[in-house]
């Protein structure tokens, strides 16, 4: 029998040779052209925000000095898009920016993974009044005024890793520079992400319910498995993808809130620059530079529009039935 | 009927006394004093101002005099950043603005919106479909703080009757409500693409095509009611954060609506008008979404008869 078996697993393999989730959802994905465009400008800019840049920045470009004399330069005079309001190279200031921006989105989509996954996972797991709570408490934060909360947040957090960095710095002699650029955003990052793990928390919860009433998860608790391994060893595999494509789709809103709160001054701050704040800025010299406003307000655009058509297209491609909207 | 509007009051009541309950606390522990202003108080000055506000007492306390002073009074207290006003008078006098404004944009959203997702929906896959689709997607991505600068600069400029900014004028109301109205216009799309596409592929449309009834028709007698229900259920909720005023297109705009005082009562600590703000809102919200509900039974004889 132990001979046996194997050539006939590997007969089946090759009689099959069937086509899994993952491959039939790239090649729907790759019929989608606005999607894989999308997907191939996603890449483009983080490959210019994060790998681009800091090698520009190594090579003496910056995009923090000022030269008072050559403010305004049009596109091509001074740099690859000219200068800002105080003469400081747009093209770095831009993806700098794209940095702070992309870090803080995708930064925040990952804790709201992590705690939407186990949140809602546990809640669509376990079921029954347990469940029922939980849903009813997200419920609950889901009716609050989410900017509102946000800034409130903020302040809070601010406050506190303001105490952290000033203990840094005069006990510790860090440098001052590096510690403040994270006071400023780590506050930004946890506050979004503490309230916006919402609604992947209830899109984890449907699929997690759905699974635990499947055989294989009854197998595998027939099998004597602990509760902890079933749910992450085996559910929480199979939800990947709605869970790919909600992520998706958060970091483009992330990057909108970062970009809505810096834009009013309660996001970013100097030393730190985001697209949002970069915007905010250009707005002030609308009618006579429209590139320090159009620069920024291009890239940032165009990021939005590319993660969206990707993560829809991401949706169409792994899960044809929920994609209708 | 009476059920669901009880249950949504119950709802509401809930909720928003949940939302106070939270935001008293957080508030509150925002580091830094609501009366540290440019100069330093004195300790008298400082001890004398929190005795004013009841700041002085346990916090418990000082929760349960403002549930107290809202039920016995209906008094939401003073402002402490602006003094000598009240957070009521703040909120009637902005109120109006923010509500004219979110009305008029929600009317342009909707008359945007709806026949945008309709014609992406009859013309599934194809491009009309497309077209729309990258519309509405636009309207999401190309967000208000960029396109309010847009409109000065390529409508207000032009166009010398307009102000570019300011809220003296009837005409002033054009700008802000066509900047927020994109927003609401995409998701509505969205939605609507989604309901009426569901709806399209059920047999009764099929029947109704059969009998030869005209391709206008089933869009209005048949198709439309059911396929708006998701966008409906959208409406409620952002009916009331477009009216709580969408402060970056207050700050573009100079609109003097109820989202500055948002952003203002949190940075400089008026605990009184975050409080006051928060829980108007939340009884916007439940009011929004109880109206949706309604629209939803009207137009749903399933749910009416039930």
């Amino acid at each position: 029998m132990s001979t046996a078996a194997p050539v006939i697993k590997s007969e089946s393999v090759v009689a099959e040779k069937g086509s899994s989730l993952w491959a039939d959802a790239y090649v729907r994905l790759k019929k989608n052209k606005l999607a894989m465009l999308g997907g191939i400008i996603v890449i483009l800019i983080l490959i210019l925000c994060f790998i681009v840049a800091p090698i520009l920045a190594a090579s003496g470009m910056s995009a923090n000095d000022q030269d008072l004399t050559n403010r305004f330069a049009g596109v091509g005079e001074e740099g690859l898009l000219g200068t800002d309001q105080l003469g400081r190279d747009l093209f770095m200031r831009v993806l700098e920016g794209g940095q702070i921006s992309l870090l803080v989105a995708i930064l925040a989509t990952c804790m709201t993974v992590t705690i939407g996954v186990i949140y809602g996972g546990i809640a669509g797991y376990v079921g029954g009044t347990i469940d029922n709570v939980m849903m009813r408490i997200v419920d609950g934060l889901l009716a609050m005024p989410f900017l509102i909360i946000v800034i409130l947040f903020r302040e809070i957090i601010t406050g506190h890793i303001d105490e952290i960095a000033k203990f840094l710095i005069d006990d510790w002699g860090w440098n001052d520079n590096t510690v403040l650029r994270f006071a400023n955003l780590i506050p930004l990052t946890i506050a979004i992400a503490a309230f916006g793990w919402l609604t992947m928390g209830r899109i984890v919860r449907s699929a997690a319910a759905s699974l635990s009433k499947q055989e294989f998860v009854e197998a595998a608790r027939s099998l004597g498995l602990s509760h902890r391994r079933i749910l992450f060893r085996h559910i929480v595999p199979n939800m990947l993808g709605p869970v790919i494509i909600y992520a998706t789709l958060t970091i483009p809103s992330f990057i909108l809130y970062e970009a809505t709160l810096s834009f009013i001054g309660l996001g970013i701050e100097p030393p730190n620059s985001s697209w949002g704040k970069l915007i905010q800025e250009g707005a002030n010299y609308l009618e006579t530079n429209l590139t320090v406003l159009a620069v920024p307000a291009v890239m940032f655009s165009l990021t939005l529009f590319a993660f969206n058509f990707l993560g829809d297209g991401l949706r169409d491609a792994l899960d044809p039935k929920a994609s209708k909207d | 009927m009476l059920k669901v509007i009880l249950s949504r009051v119950i709802q509401t009541i809930v909720v928003v006394f949940f939302l106070i309950t939270f935001v008293f606390f957080a508030v509150r522990a925002i580091p830094g004093n609501p009366f540290a202003g440019e100069k330093a108080l004195a300790p008298e000055e400082q001890a004398a101002l929190e005795r004013q506000y009841g700041l002085d007492k346990p916090v418990p306390v000082q929760y349960y005099n403002y549930l107290k002073n809202i039920f016995t009074k209906g008094d939401f207290g003073d402002s402490s950043a602006m003094k000598g006003r009240q957070v009521s008078t703040l909120i009637a006098e902005s109120f109006p603005v923010s509500l004219k404004l979110g009305i008029v944009s929600l009317i342009l959203g909707l008359g945007i919106g709806i026949p945008l997702g309709i014609i992406a929906a009859l013309f599934h896959n194809k491009w009309q479909d497309y077209t729309a689709m990258v519309i509405a997607m636009a309207g999401i991505c190309i967000v208000a703080f960029v396109l309010g600068p847009i409109f000065q600069l390529s409508i207000a400029r032009p166009l010398s009757f307009l102000n570019v900014a300011g809220w003296s004028r009837t005409s002033d109301i054009i700008l802000p409500s066509i900047t927020l109205c994109f927003g609401v216009a995409a998701y509505l799309a969205r939605l609507t693409r989604g309901g009426m596409l569901d709806v399209l592929s059920q047999d009764y449309i099929r029947t109704a095509r059969a009998k030869g009834v005209p391709t206008m028709q089933i869009i209005t007698k048949h198709a439309l009611r059911p396929a708006l229900q998701p966008a409906i259920t959208y409406l409620g909720p952002a009916f009331a954060a477009i009216i709580t005023g969408s402060f970056v297109v207050e700050n573009i705009f100079l609109v003097p609506g109820m989202g500055q005082h948002f952003v203002l009562g949190i940075t400089s600590k008026d605990y009184n008008l975050v409080l006051g703000l928060v829980l108007f809102y939340g009884i916007l919200m439940g009011i929004a979404n109880l109206l949706s509900d309604l629209a939803l039974i009207f137009m749903d004889p399933k749910l009416r008869n039930t």
